[in-house]
C-alpha cells in the first residue's frame, strides 16, 4: 500500500480527493437542509400508508414543504424514544401522532414544545375534548384523528349482532373472546364501569375500581387471547378461529368491505373513543413547518378526507364537514362514546398495571 | 505453534479490540442497567437519578416468584427437550454419509433465518382449529371435530423447543464428529446392544458437552417473550414479557431494569451450581 502511494499518487492528490470525496458525501444533507422539510412519526402499517398516499402528497404541494413520514410503533414505545432523544437534542420526529396517556406522560417531563394557537387558525374547528392542554393552560397538543374500539364479531358464528358490551360476560361465550393486554390500552375498566355501575365516574375512587376489576375478573374463562399486537388478533377474527373481542372499527370496516365475515357493531352502552393529537418534540428546530402543518390537517376538508380514506373520525365539529349522515355513520356514532380516563393511566399507573397483570397473568 | 504465557503488554495486543468490544456493548449497558435498576421512578413520567431499593422492593412478591418460577420452570423443560431429542439425532446424523450430513445441516440453518416472529405464527396457524394440523388428524378418520391446540403450555414448548433445536444440533454436532468410534465398536465387541452402547458409552463420553449445550439452551430459552405471548395464555408469559410490558408500555424503566436484573441473578446462579455439580460428580 505504501509502495504503491508513492508510486503514483502524491500525497496533495490524495489529500484533494478525500476533501473531494468527503464534501461530495455532505452534500445531499447541505442540500436538504436547504428545502422545507418535516418529520412527521405516524402509526406504522396502514394507517402510514394511508397518509402517504391520500394526506402527504397534497399538503407539499400545497405548501411546498417535504414531509418525510416516520413509522411509529403503537403503545408508548414511541414516547419512549422520543423522550431519550429529546434528552439527548435529538428528534426522530418533529410532529408525531401521539395517544392520550402519552400525551399526559410526555407533559410530566414538558416533553411537548407549547403551541401557538395563534398560528394555527384552524384550531378553532376542533372540539373542545380534542385540545390537549398542560394543567398550565399552554397547548401540548391538536387533535389529529379519533377511532373508536368496539365490539366485533365473526359473522359467520353469531349471526346475530351483539347490542351490548354485556356479551363478554355471556356464560355461551366461553374462551371465544380477543381482548387487548394492557389496562392502558383496552379500556376495559371504563368498560365495566359504563356497562354495570353506571358510568366512568365509577371509577373516580379506588374503591370503586376495585369492584370494577372484580367484575371483570368475570370475563377471564371467556377469553382466548389477550393480544398486544394487532394482526395476532385481526387473523383470527377473520377465520373465526376467535369470533368476538374488541377492536378498531375503522380497520373491521375495511375488514368487511373486503368481504371478510366481520362486523363492528356499536353496543348500546357505547363505542370507546379514543384519539391521537399531533404533538411537537421540543427537540425539534421545524416549530414553523410543525405549526402549518397541524394547522393543514385541521381543516374540516382534511378531517372529510380522513374519514373517507382512512376510516378515523373527524377531531373537527361534524357541522362543518362535508360528511353525508352515511358516511359519519361508517367512522362514527350517534350514541354517547365511552371515554376512556386517561387521567388514570398517568396518577395511578403503576397501581392500575399492577392489578391488571395480576388479574389477566394469576 | 508455540505457546507461551504472555511476557510484555504487547503480547496481550491481541485481546485488546474483544475486551474493547465486550466493555462497549456489554459491560457499559450492563451496567447501566444496573444503576437505572436503582433510579426512582416517576409515575406519570419517567425516571430521575436516585438510589432507591422500591423497585426490588416490589419485585418481591409472590405473584412475581411465581412467574420467575414458572420462567425457569419452561426455560428447563424446553433445554432438557432440545437436548434428549438432539442427542441421539445427531448422533445418527454423524453416521450418515457426508452429503446427508450437508443437506441436514444447511436445514438445520436455515430453520436459524426465520424469526421468532414468523415461528410464532406459524405455529399458531398449525395449532388452529380452522386451518391446523386437527383438521388432518379429521380427514385421516382419527379425530371426530377439529380443535384448537392453542393457547396452551404444550403449543408454548413445541415453539419453543424448535426455536432452540438448530443451536442445540450445531453445539453438539462437533463434540459428536470428534467421538472416537472405536469407543462404540469395543462396547459392541463386548456384547453391548447399540442401544446399550449408545447410553453406556457415547452419553458418559459427552458429559461435560452435554451438560454446556443444557446451560445455553435453558439461557437461550430464557430471553424468550414472543412465543409465549403469541402460543400461550397469560399464566404462561415468562418473566421477559412482563419486563418488556414494563419498559415498552409502562415506560417504567428502573422496574424494568430491576426485574431484568434479577433474572440476571437467578440465571448466573444456576449456571454457577450446575457447574459446580458437575465439577463434584467428576471428582466422585
Amino acid at each position: 500500500m505504501t509502495e504503491f502511494l508513492k508510486q503514483n499518487i502524491g500525497r496533495r492528490a490524495v489529500l484533494g480527493a478525500g476533501l473531494a470525496g468527503v464534501s461530495m458525501l455532505a452534500m445531499p444533507s447541505i442540500l436538504r437542509a436547504q428545502d422545507k422539510s418535516l418529520k412527521v412519526g405516524v402509526y406504522g402499517g396502514y394507517f402510514k400508508d394511508s397518509f402517504d398516499k391520500n394526506i402527504f402528497p397534497e399538503f407539499t404541494k400545497a405548501t411546498g414543504i417535504a414531509i418525510e413520514a416516520v413509522a411509529e410503533p403503537t403503545g408508548e414505545a414511541w414516547l419512549v424514544q422520543l423522550e431519550q432523544a429529546a434528552k439527548a437534542g435529538q428528534a426522530p420526529a418533529d410532529v408525531s401522532m401521539m395517544s392520550q396517556v402519552s400525551m399526559l406522560k410526555g407533559q410530566a417531563t414538558d416533553l411537548w414544545a407549547p403551541l401557538d394557537v395563534a398560528k394555527i387558525k384552524n384550531a378553532s374547528n376542533l372540539i373542545d375534548r380534542f385540545v390537549n392542554k398542560y394543567p398550565d393552560g399552554r397547548i401540548a397538543g391538536i387533535g389529529a384523528v379519533s377511532w373508536y374500539i368496539t365490539l366485533v364479531t365473526n359473522t359467520d358464528v353469531y349471526k346475530e349482532a351483539p347490542t351490548s358490551w354485556e356479551a363478554f360476560w355471556d356464560p355461551a361465550n366461553v374462551d371465544k373472546l380477543g381482548l387487548l393486554a394492557l389496562v392502558s390500552n383496552s379500556f376495559l375498566l371504563e368498560v365495566t364501569a359504563k356497562t354495570f355501575f353506571g358510568g366512568t365516574n365509577a371509577l373516580d375512587t379506588e374503591e370503586g375500581i376495585e369492584k370494577a376489576f372484580t367484575k371483570l375478573a368475570e370475563v377471564k374463562p371467556n377469553v382466548r387471547l389477550w393480544y398486544r399486537d394487532e394482526a395476532q388478533f385481526e387473523q383470527a377474527l377473520k377465520s373465526g378461529e376467535i369470533p368476538m373481542g374488541q377492536y378498531y372499527h375503522d380497520v373491521t370496516g375495511l375488514a368487511a368491505a373486503d368481504g371478510n365475515p366481520v362486523r363492528s357493531t356499536f353496543p348500546k352502552e357505547g363505542g370507546i373513543q379514543d384519539s391521537g393529537c399531533w404533538a411537537l418534540s421540543r427537540a425539534s428546530q421545524k416549530v414553523e413547518e410543525a405549526h402549518i402543518f397541524i394547522d393543514y390537517m385541521s381543516q374540516p376538508s382534511i378531517q372529510a378526507i380522513l374519514s373517507r380514506k382512512v376510516g378515523t373520525s373527524p377531531t373537527v365539529k361534524r357541522e362543518l364537514t362535508d360528511l353525508t349522515a352515511e358516511e359519519f355513520a361508517a367512522v362514527s356514532s350517534d350514541i354517547e362514546p365511552i371515554i376512556p380516563r386517561y387521567d388514570l393511566y398517568q396518577t395511578k399507573s403503576d397501581w392500575l398495571n399492577q392489578k391488571w397483570t395480576e388479574l389477566i397473568v394469576g | 505453534m508455540r505457546r507461551e504465557t504472555p511476557q510484555r503488554l504487547a503480547d496481550y495486543g491481541p485481546l485488546f479490540f474483544p475486551a474493547m468490544m465486550l466493555i462497549v456493548f456489554f459491560v457499559v449497558p450492563f451496567a447501566t442497567m444496573i444503576a437505572v435498576s436503582f433510579f426512582q421512578r416517576q409515575q406519570g413520567g419517567f425516571y430521575v437519578p436516585a438510589f432507591e431499593l422500591s423497585n426490588y422492593q416490589r419485585f418481591l412478591s409472590l405473584f412475581f416468584a411465581n412467574v420467575l418460577g414458572f420462567s425457569l420452570m419452561l426455560a428447563i423443560a424446553v433445554a432438557i427437550c432440545c437436548v434428549v431429542l438432539a442427542i441421539p439425532f445427531t448422533y445418527l446424523l454423524t453416521r450418515m454419509a457426508r452429503k446427508v450430513q450437508i443437506i441436514w445441516l444447511v436445514a438445520l440453518l436455515s430453520v436459524l433465518s426465520l424469526s421468532e416472529v414468523i415461528i410464532g405464527f406459524a405455529w399458531s396457524t398449525l395449532f388452529s382449529r380452522t386451518a391446523g394440523i386437527t383438521n388432518l388428524l379429521v380427514m385421516a378418520g382419527l379425530m371426530s371435530e377439529a380443535k384448537a391446540l392453542l393457547p396452551s403450555f404444550g403449543a408454548v414448548l413445541t415453539g419453543m423447543v424448535y426455536q432452540a433445536f438448530p443451536y442445540t444440533v450445531l453445539v453438539l454436532y462437533p463434540a459428536l464428529v470428534r467421538l472416537d468410534p472405536t469407543l462404540t465398536e469395543a462396547a459392541r465387541t463386548l456384547g453391548a446392544s447399540p442401544i446399550k452402547a449408545f447410553f453406556t458409552v457415547v452419553v458418559p463420553a459427552l458429559r461435560n458437552t452435554i451438560t454446556a449445550t443444557l446451560i445455553m439452551v435453558f439461557i437461550f430459552a430464557l430471553g424468550s417473550y414472543l412465543l409465549p405471548q403469541l402460543l400461550g395464555r397469560p399464566q404462561h408469559w415468562t418473566l421477559s414479557v412482563l419486563i418488556t410490558d414494563q419498559a415498552i408500555y409502562q415506560s417504567n424503566m428502573p422496574f424494568a431494569a430491576a426485574m431484568a436484573v434479577f433474572l440476571v441473578l437467578v440465571t448466573l446462579g444456576l449456571v454457577a451450581l450446575t457447574v459446580i455439580a458437575g465439577r463434584k460428580g467428576e471428582a466422585a
